[in-house]
């Protein structure tokens, strides 16, 4: 296992909360095992705005107090076997969403603001199982207008993966949109990448509005194939066969003990 | 015509339903209404242009501005079509994408609601599909509303459900009444079938026309560009359509 992957995860603390990417975004992937080797437990994970395979795995380990998120799956692979029992079993606290309403937590946070206001929810078994949310009438409207106030989501943690980084600590992220939005929501932002570049991405205006500014971000390691069994956007393709073979072993604790211990060996 | 594959019947039955469309949205793992999304595109062509969006698709996705990009063109009315499923659907058009029996503890866990508890109220024409035609599927009553099929009066909802399709048959909903009625049944099923696989009420009146099915044109594009155009996001649907096509010739 890398040092400096080593390092970034021993920074994690027992009961913070982390806001991880949706599958396709860009998944550290290769943070997930020093996070477990680390061990900080009770973690109160927001998924950006669903979970798979990283927070499958967490939840596995152990390490997981709640899951904020509008879906949890392994795409193609099939349902996320360690969350479905933790459901069953009552071991994690569940916050269900919907994607739009997990964006707006993080964008009222980008703001400075206690709460956005959401469409849509009303009348959904979601909005009630929300004790966090709150329905107003819209001050604005002459009449009656119901509407859901979603609490501005702070993480204490961002951690996701990208294609390249410079020297100066800026972390290219393209039309990846929601990976800034996390880093902007959140406290610090950890970040692994395919490669450190030595220009500066600022520099050239091509680069520049693809860059997510050092500002936010708070440690940068490389980690070549960060994302597998995940793909990474303009690099490589996910891995559906290793998600399939994970999605077999994690049926039961001793076969995702059983995967878990033999990637590590790997 | 003979042999139009069923997942044929289903696409084109998508690009029906779709007409008049100006931009359409399909989610994760929906290869039947993105190939259905595909036609219409290419069948208005000449006319209009018909924007795409196919989540988990690089050349038909083209939006920048991250995964928040879907919800707040949703919002602003951009969005004319979308698409949804469930575990279950009820008489009222309810959808449960959650689980069954009891919440949070639930005895089956599904992968949760994603962005439907919105996107069905704020796109006018939601499509729902699920070729999974049974009772365990089409309740009398979901048990987890992830999303109404209706909203009482004072509720912003310039969106919801139009038509439910299934493998069996093509339904339409009325939000006034609310319900559904049986609209067409696919080839080789019948009013009595459709009767005996759902588990909701829902009107029928006289017998049931067969579902339309695509002319040569019309299989032709579907046959060519669009099976070329959804191998991209789904290649192991394409392979499978492939397959399908080379047993019919053979």
């Amino acid at each position: 296992m890398q040092a400096d992957l080593r390092a970034m995860a021993a920074s994690i603390e027992p009961g913070m909360r982390i806001a991880l990417p949706v599958d396709y975004a860009g998944v550290s992937m290769a943070m997930t095992r020093p996070m477990i080797a680390h061990g900080a437990g009770n973690l109160d994970l927001v998924c950006v705005p669903t979970g798979g395979l990283q927070v499958d795995q967490l939840i596995g380990a152990g390490l997981v107090r709640s899951v904020e998120t509008s879906a949890m799956s392994l795409g193609e692979a099939g349902g996320a076997p360690r969350f479905n029992q933790a459901v069953k079993d009552g071991s994690i606290r569940l916050r269900d969403s919907t994607c739009p309403a997990v964006h707006a937590g993080l964008m009222a946070a980008q703001k400075g603001s206690p709460f956005v206001p959401l469409r849509g929810l009303l009348g959904t078994d979601v909005l009630r199982h929300r004790d966090d949310w709150r329905v107003i009438d819209n001050p604005f409207a002459d009449q009656g207008d119901p509407i859901v106030l979603i609490p501005a989501i702070r993480p204490d943690l961002a951690i996701f993966h990208a294609a390249m980084a410079d020297r100066f600590g800026n972390v290219w992220i393209g039309r990846r949109r929601e990976l800034g939005a996390m880093a902007y929501a959140s406290t610090r932002t950890l970040v692994t990448v395919e490669r450190i570049v030595d220009h500066d991405l600022l520099a050239e205006e091509r680069t520049a509005a693809g860059t997510l500014p050092a500002l936010y971000v708070t440690a940068i390691a490389t980690a070549p194939r960060g994302a597998w069994p995940y793909g990474l956007w303009g690099e490589y393709p996910t891995d559906t066969d290793e998600l399939m073979r994970y999605a077999r072993a994690a049926r039961t604790a001793e076969g995702f003990a059983g995967y878990m211990a033999q990637e590590a060996a790997a | 015509m003979s042999g139009v594959l069923l997942r044929e019947t289903l696409i084109f039955t998508i690009a029906r339903l779709l007409e008049g469309v100006r931009m359409v949205a399909v989610g994760a793992a929906s290869p039947i209404p993105a190939a259905g999304s595909m036609l219409r595109r290419a069948l208005d062509e000449s006319g209009h242009q018909v924007r795409l969006s196919v989540l988990g698709s690089v050349k038909h996705n083209f939006f920048t501005n991250g995964s928040a990009e879907l919800f707040d063109a949703a919002g602003q009315g951009r969005l004319d079509a979308f698409f949804l499923g469930g575990g279950q659907i009820d008489g009222r058009a309810n959808v449960n994408l959650v689980g069954v029996g009891g919440y949070p503890a639930s005895t089956v866990r599904w992968p949760g609601s994603f962005g439907s508890a919105y996107l069905y109220f704020t796109v006018p024409k939601v499509i729902l599909f699920r070729e999974e035609h049974s009772p365990r599927v089409l309740v009398d009553q979901v048990d987890f509303v992830s999303a109404p099929g209706i909203s009482p009066a004072g509720v912003y909802r310039p969106g919801g459900p139009v038509a439910l399709l299934t493998s069996k048959a093509l339904f339409h909903f009325d939000k006034d009444r609310p319900g559904f009625t049986l609209e067409s049944v696919h080839p080789g099923h019948t009013a009595a079938d459709i009767a005996e696989a759902t588990g909701f009420a829902y009107e029928c009146h006289g017998t049931p026309r067969q579902t339309l099915l695509p002319d040569a044109a019309e299989l032709a594009l579907l046959r060519g560009r669009v099976l070329d155009e959804i191998a991209e996001t789904y290649p192991a649907f394409a392979a499978d359509w492939r397959r399908d096509l080379a047993t019919q010739a053979a």
